[in-house]
């Protein structure tokens, strides 16, 4: 790029533009990962309570079928992502940087991959929108860009909200990810139906593709594809991080922001992701669960990289081996490199949210000493929520958290824009990560210790008030024993004897 | 099984840009070059020795420091900064001043211009910008001596030895003959002699303004257009961004040319004041230092426009010919204070940091 593009390139006036590694991966035709043998299903991988499952150790599933059901206002439902056997219910390592344990289904593949009986649906705009919420919610489909929110609560706060317009998602502006640029290359029109299905479901009138102009063969087919729809209109954005982020992308398409303490819907936007969009369409138009995702394979290490159609609940390692591994990973992250976390080791499984697995050789895993903050600025230049992370890390790393809480800490969505430009290689996410819950803990504790006093002063309060009516009612007893002993004393003692003479007597 | 290596948890992101503060340094290092190496040639081998006698001692105070610290010294020299802050305190110094100017300049620097704050990124004030002020105050008359340009080869120059004797000698008799004034140097005397600026300014003697600055000053005074083209580089870099260089000269120059308008007799034009003196140097290599500036755009521009109006003041009507390492300095002083109000609205909130109304 010539010195004079970048000083006049046009471009928000925040974020930051990573080499984006997109290519070859990118590039590569779809491929699916043959079937493995063992697929392990966790039963949390959505926003919310995890499922709980329906399916006892032994028994013989088909390909769909619910094997765990959705627990609580907000969860999801998962689905048998082949036909076989259930081998075990038990822990395996989540795909999270703790390397903690998770309650998942292990199904043994049978290899015919039958599916279970599905209940597609010819015309899903005949049906209410409160049927489509319900299908959506069955089917466990989740937001696919990450989030994994499930897509039918979303749709339920979109129509109560009066929702106007929905914004479909397809920046994918993290560096090295494909997996939204392939589905919208090669399944446009399925993109473009679901997202048809999901403004009828929250009752938008309008829907704005958002596509990052890096992109141009997606943006090609999704404009074909919704060429037919007045309503549909496929708006290229410029390629700058954090343009997938949703209240970016709200800003950058509508002009609106979303207030801190609302919901985008509120004002009258909801987003969705392509992905998310294309497994509505498959939910409703074949009635087809949530069952199998496009993974991107990519980094240093990977001799094939590209994206895979692989079946939630793969091992991570059979992904690995398809995409060629050369040497050995100097580190595995799970999603972009911007966002994404680092996985403990390859022998966890991909779940709904998998957009990325990412193998990195030892040059991308480098990791800079952190030096001295110089105040450059170049932080709060590139923070897309108008922080001032300098001035936050310095409260923090004084231990000030309730001052770095007042520079809006609160606001930090995480992006990593900020440590990405750090020419100190300063880890500022992780930074606000733990001063975030540092504070939340504070605040769980706070409370606690709240609730512990309340009882103790209600405590001391019962035992003076019991103390006070017991020494009351001994008082009262006493009292009443004096009574009575006057009363028994009264009867004990002589008379004064009054000489009664018998009226007789007085007679005469 | 594919084991991976990495140990522990590394936090997101997992990519980093290529800016690095090795980087920073060395490419306001490359843009300072040019106007050095001007510098240099104009006024022979004795400035040449003040510089690395300069940069020297302030790389030597830090290097002190750190080991008086226990810290590792070598990680932190090659950061780059001492030299940096070496280098400016040197182009900001008479060209022909003795080395212990230098030294005393380049280890006050460093040891109490910076590492008594904590070392990078803690200091309040400028530390080339401390130290000039300091010799300036304790040295008033070897501070303000000032050489007529002598280029290097020209038939008087001082060779490579006699530099040497004239920077860590005495400086030689036919000094006096040499000795020059900077044009505001000679302006201020002149108007105080009662000779107006119309008079003064045209008369044979008078220190003229070239562009590429053949006249009396310190290395960074002279070459304004040297020292404008390397700080049009670091914008172009993006090391530095416009607010401060804009709003420190445009200010300057609104004031010039509107007192100049008023009564140029007693007032300099909006070109000297552009031109001759440190206004470039200041406004892109000294203002801009990230460290002892504000970091948002509305906070630079008051930054700017405070050094500017200051370096005005001073000029015009204080004390001392030249006013922009005071001014730098005072507005230092104010940072904190700007940076306060000054912070960026946040998204979703507004200015006061309350939550947006819906608006449906």
């Amino acid at each position: 790029m010539g010195i004079f593009e970048k000083i006049f390139r046009h471009h928000p006036p925040w974020g930051v533009h990573p080499d984006d590694h997109k290519l070859p991966a990118a590039n590569a035709p779809l491929r699916s990962l043959p079937l493995p043998a063992l697929l392990y299903v966790p039963m949390q991988q959505h926003v919310g309570s995890p499922a709980r499952p329906v399916v006892l150790v032994g028994q013989h599933v088909l390909k769909g079928q619910l094997i765990a059901e959705a627990q609580g206002n907000v969860s999801a439902p998962v689905h048998a992502p082949t036909s076989g056997r259930i081998s075990a219910i038990g822990e395996v390592t989540a795909p999270h940087p703790s390397g903690l344990a998770q309650l998942a289904i292990t199904i043994a593949a049978d290899g015919a991959d039958t599916w279970c009986e599905r209940l597609p649906v010819d015309d899903p705009f005949a049906l209410a929108p409160e049927e489509i919420a319900r299908r959506t919610a069955a089917a466990g489909v989740v937001g696919l860009g990450g989030a994994t929110f499930p897509a039918a609560v979303k749709f339920n706060l979109g129509r109560r909200l009066k929702v106007n317009t929905l914004i479909v998602n397809g920046g994918e502006c993290e560096p090295y990810l494909s997996s939204d640029d392939r589905i919208m290359r090669d399944r446009a029109a399925e993109v473009v139906d679901g997202l048809r299905i999901v403004m009828y479901a929250i009752g938008a009138r309008e829907a704005l593709v958002g596509i990052e102009d890096n992109k141009p063969q997606a943006i090609a087919a999704m404009r074909v594809a919704a060429a037919a729809f007045g309503n549909v209109q496929v708006r290229p954005v410029p390629a700058r991080y954090p343009m997938g982020s949703d209240k970016q992308l709200i800003q950058t398409l509508t002009g609106k922001e979303v207030p801190a303490d609302a919901r985008a819907a509120e004002v009258g936007v909801l987003v969705h992701n392509v992905s998310t969009c294309a497994a509505v369409h498959r939910a409703l138009r074949r009635g087809e669960p949530l069952v199998e995702r496009i993974v991107t394979l990519n980094g240093g290490a990977l001799t094939r990289p590209g994206n895979l159609l692989a079946p939630i609940g793969t091992p991570v390692v059979d992904l690995l081996r398809f995409a060629g591994v050369s040497g050995r990973p100097a580190r595995l992250v799970l999603g972009g490199p911007m966002m994404g976390i680092v996985l403990p080791h390859a022998r966890v499984p991909i779940v709904k949210g998998a957009s990325g697995i990412l193998a990195f050789d030892a040059a991308e895993a480098h990791v800079a000493e952190a030096g001295p903050c110089i105040r450059c600025g170049s932080c709060t230049r590139a923070c897309p929520m108008g922080l001032l992370p300098l001035e936050m890390a310095s409260r923090i790393g004084a231990d000030d958290l309730a001052g770095a809480a007042g520079f809006g800490l609160s606001d930090c969505i995480g992006c990593g824009c900020c440590a990405y430009v750090c020419p100190s290689h300063i880890p500022l996410v992780q930074y606000f990560s733990y001063a975030k819950g540092e504070l939340s803990a504070r605040e769980r504790s706070k409370l606690r210790n709240d609730a512990t006093r309340r009882l103790a002063e209600e405590r001391v309060a019962r035992l003076e008030r019991e103390a006070r009516e017991k020494a009351a009612a001994a008082a009262r007893r006493k009292a009443e024993r004096d009574a009575a002993k006057a009363a028994a004393g009264a009867a004990a003692r002589p008379l004064p004897v009054r000489i009664v003479k018998p009226a007789s007597e007085a007679a005469t | 099984m594919i084991p991976t290596r990495h140990a522990g948890p590394v936090a997101a992101p997992h990519a980093a840009s290529a800016g690095t503060v090795p980087r920073v340094m060395l490419w306001v290092s490359a843009a300072l070059l040019p106007a050095t190496l001007f510098g240099f040639w104009l006024y022979g081998w004795p400035a040449v020795h003040l510089w690395w006698v300069t940069t020297g001692s302030a790389i030597l105070g830090e290097a002190f420091c750190l080991r008086l610290m226990q810290k590792p010294v070598a990680p932190v020299l090659r950061d780059g900064s001492a030299l940096l802050t070496g280098w400016l305190l040197a182009l900001s110094l008479p060209p022909w001043a003795p080395w212990w100017a230098g030294v005393i300049g380049g280890l006050f620097a460093t040891v109490i211009g910076k590492q008594v704050f904590g070392g990078l990124g803690q200091n309040l004030f400028n530390p080339a910008m401390v130290a000039r002020v300091m010799l300036l105050i304790s040295f008033p008359v070897p501070m303000t001596l000032w050489t007529a340009p002598l280029p290097m080869l020209s038939a008087n120059a001082p060779g490579f030895v006699d530099g040497l004797r004239i920077t860590f000698g005495t400086l030689p008799a036919t000094f006096d003959a040499m000795s020059s004034a900077t044009l505001f140097g000679y302006a201020r005397s002149e108007l105080s002699r009662g000779v107006d600026l119309l008079q003064s300014l045209a008369a044979t003697q008078a220190p003229t303004i070239s562009l590429l600055g053949e006249r009396a000053g310190s290395l960074g005074e002279t070459s304004s257009l040297l020292i404008a083209a390397g700080g049009l580089l670091l914008l172009g870099l993006r090391i530095i961004t416009w607010h401060i260089p804009f709003a420190m000269l445009a200010t300057i120059a609104l004031f010039a040319s509107l007192m100049h308008g008023i009564d140029p007799a007693r007032y300099l034009s909006v070109g000297i004041h552009l031109l001759s003196g440190a206004a470039m140097l200041g406004a892109f290599f000294i203002a801009t230092d990230y460290v002892t500036s504000p970091n948002t755009a509305v906070g630079q521009l008051v930054f700017g426009a405070g050094v500017g109006f200051l370096t005005y003041v001073i000029r015009t009507w204080g004390g001392y010919p030249e006013g922009v390492a005071f001014a730098v300095l005072l507005m230092n002083a104010l940072t904190p204070v700007i940076d306060r109000y000054t912070r960026p609205r946040i998204y979703g909130r507004d200015r006061r940091g309350a939550p947006l109304e819906i608006d449906p």
